[in-house]
């Protein structure tokens, strides 16, 4: 679907870049654009707001919630939710959901430190909850997520963004909204990098240095 | 980490990040129906306690249960323990049976550093749980939590620890923790029960607690050992507990901010008040709750990870 892009060399060797700062702000607002059509975000609560508009707090709280799996699920989910609240006027509850305790493959790394779930004060109960993540790959995050969330309540509907999806998947687990979808090899690492994170705005495409220098030759 | 033996093994970062863990525990767990996580599914912890033990056998228990390990009790009395058998072969016999973790309390100071090393080669972790008046490194970890959660950073604030110094696991342990994160410590105790080569201990040595207690940010009051004193160490409980005894009056002369720490069992009235045990400045329960996502930590960090390689 996306050309593999042969442009944006970055200083790094092996390192190209596929997405700017530029780039991943338009994408960003794209998703919060397809999560306000898919979920009738404004539909629901504009006729409500509508026919009360004096307490529009109380009245029927915003059925969406966005939760951000750390480190970098959890800046996406706020910069979505204030997209959203841009284009339709509408403040999406945000959350972060570490997933750490619920991996399935703790025992072949060494000890990861603890991230804090935070969940939004109404919970998530009955609620459309949007996980949000950088890079979609083999799935695992995804379901360790979804027992994380079996934990915390029962949301009525459970969907999925991610800024890239790479490929790989070793489960079957898809995105309902995707900001890049990059044909990648196991080799290569797609690196998303987020100004609240890493000080810039970019995602980028690594490759071992030995494949890098190879493919270098055959150019 | 593979084994959790003394709290000297900590250092400041590995220490910070148990108890970092152990707050997101704690705050992962908060308000939960279903305190239940399954990070150490199919993983077996045994605790083999040689030493009589409430809150530090329950808590390690309940630790294992809510990270969905599956726990295992043995108690010198109900195990071929008394029927002779000694501490090696039942700790070998336990890491056959799949093991992946003791708990070891046992009277003799140092037997979990045996334990570890004839465990050598079998992956199987060792913890200790209390040896003898040596360390108690979980004790220790849940009063810095403890105190971390009611003074904020540790660094720079000033510790006592008053009472039986001597026979107390519970102080070395807190000692050579609460350095490590950068706080002063204070012992405050009759010469009698204070250890030999206490002046390379890096703390301050006191005898007069009215004299202390304004300076400290925190006390910690010590239970006196009666079990492990073979002989006179003062002359009455009552004297005793008129010159080291915490009572209404010294909780005054504490900052209003200082915090009162005890690590149970307690002898109310020996060398805490009820009054202040039971006041809004003690934090007894905090710490017994604190011990629970403690131990699930260092569980976490001895279990749930690949190997021992950091």
């Amino acid at each position: 679907m996306a050309p593999r892009p042969r442009g944006g060399v970055t200083g790094q060797a092996g390192e190209h870049e596929l997405l700017s700062a530029g780039d991943v702000a338009r994408t960003v607002a794209r998703m919060a654009h397809q999560i306000i059509e898919k979920t009738a975000l404004d539909a629901g609560t504009a006729s409500a707001k509508g026919s009360a508009p004096a307490s529009p707090a109380s009245s029927e709280p915003p059925a969406v919630v966005l939760l951000g799996i750390p480190t970098r699920g959890a800046p996406l989910a706020r910069r979505l939710a204030e997209r959203i609240a841009t284009f339709a006027g509408i403040e999406v509850p945000t959350g972060v959901l570490d997933i750490t305790l619920y991996r399935d493959d703790l025992r072949r790394r060494p000890a990861r430190p603890l991230e804090s779930t935070r969940l939004p004060a109404a919970g998530i109960d009955d609620r459309l909850v949007i996980l949000v993540d950088d890079v979609l790959y083999s799935g695992r995050t995804i379901r360790a997520a979804l027992d994380a969330l079996r934990d915390l309540g029962r949301p009525r509907a459970v969907q999925l963004a991610v800024l890239v999806d790479r490929g790989h998947r070793e489960l079957p687990i898809r995105a309902d909204y995707v900001g890049k979808n990059v044909p990648t090899a196991r080799t290569e690492e797609v690196a998303v990098l987020l100004d609240e994170v890493d000080a810039r705005d970019a995602v980028v495409l690594r490759r071992p240095a030995r494949q890098a220098a190879a493919e270098e030759d055959r150019a | 980490m593979k084994h959790l033996l003394s709290t000297l093994d900590l250092d400041a970062a590995t220490a910070t990040g148990l108890l970092d863990t152990a707050a997101e525990l704690k705050a992962t767990l908060l308000g939960r129906e279903v305190r239940k996580l399954p990070t150490l599914r199919g993983r077996t912890v045994v605790t083999m306690f040689y030493e009589s033990s409430t809150r530090t056998r329950v808590s390690f228990e309940v630790a294992g249960k809510w990270m969905s390990a599956d726990v295992i009790n043995v108690s010198a009395g109900g195990s071929s323990v008394g029927k002779g058998e000694s501490l090696r072969d039942t700790a070998l016999t336990l890491s056959a049976a799949g093991a992946d973790c003791v708990i070891l309390r046992h009277p003799a100071s140092g037997a979990p550093q045996r334990l570890a090393e004839w465990l050598e080669g079998t992956g199987t972790g060792v913890v200790n749980a209390g040896d003898g008046m040596h360390e108690h490194p979980t004790q220790a970890l849940l009063d810095a939590a403890t105190l971390r959660e009611r003074l904020g950073e540790l660094a720079g604030r000033r510790i006592g620890i008053v009472g039986d110094v001597l026979h107390s696991r519970v102080a070395r342990s807190n000692v050579h923790l609460l350095r490590t994160l950068g706080a002063d410590v204070v012992l405050v105790a009759p010469p009698t029960l204070l250890p030999a080569g206490v002046e390379h201990w890096g703390v301050t040595v006191s005898h007069e607690l009215d004299a202390e207690l304004p300076t400290s940010d925190a006390v910690m009051m010590l239970r006196v050992q009666a079990e492990r004193m073979h002989g006179a160490f003062f002359p009455s409980a009552r004297e005793y507990s008129i010159a080291y005894g915490l009572n209404e009056a010294r909780l005054r002369l504490l900052p209003e901010h200082a915090v009162v720490l005890h690590p149970g069992p307690m002898l109310r009235g020996m060398e805490i008040a009820p009054a202040v045990a039971d006041s809004s400045r003690a934090a007894i329960t905090q710490q017994v709750s604190n011990g629970v996502h403690v131990r699930m930590a260092v569980l976490y960090h001895l279990l749930a990870t690949g190997g021992g390689d950091e």
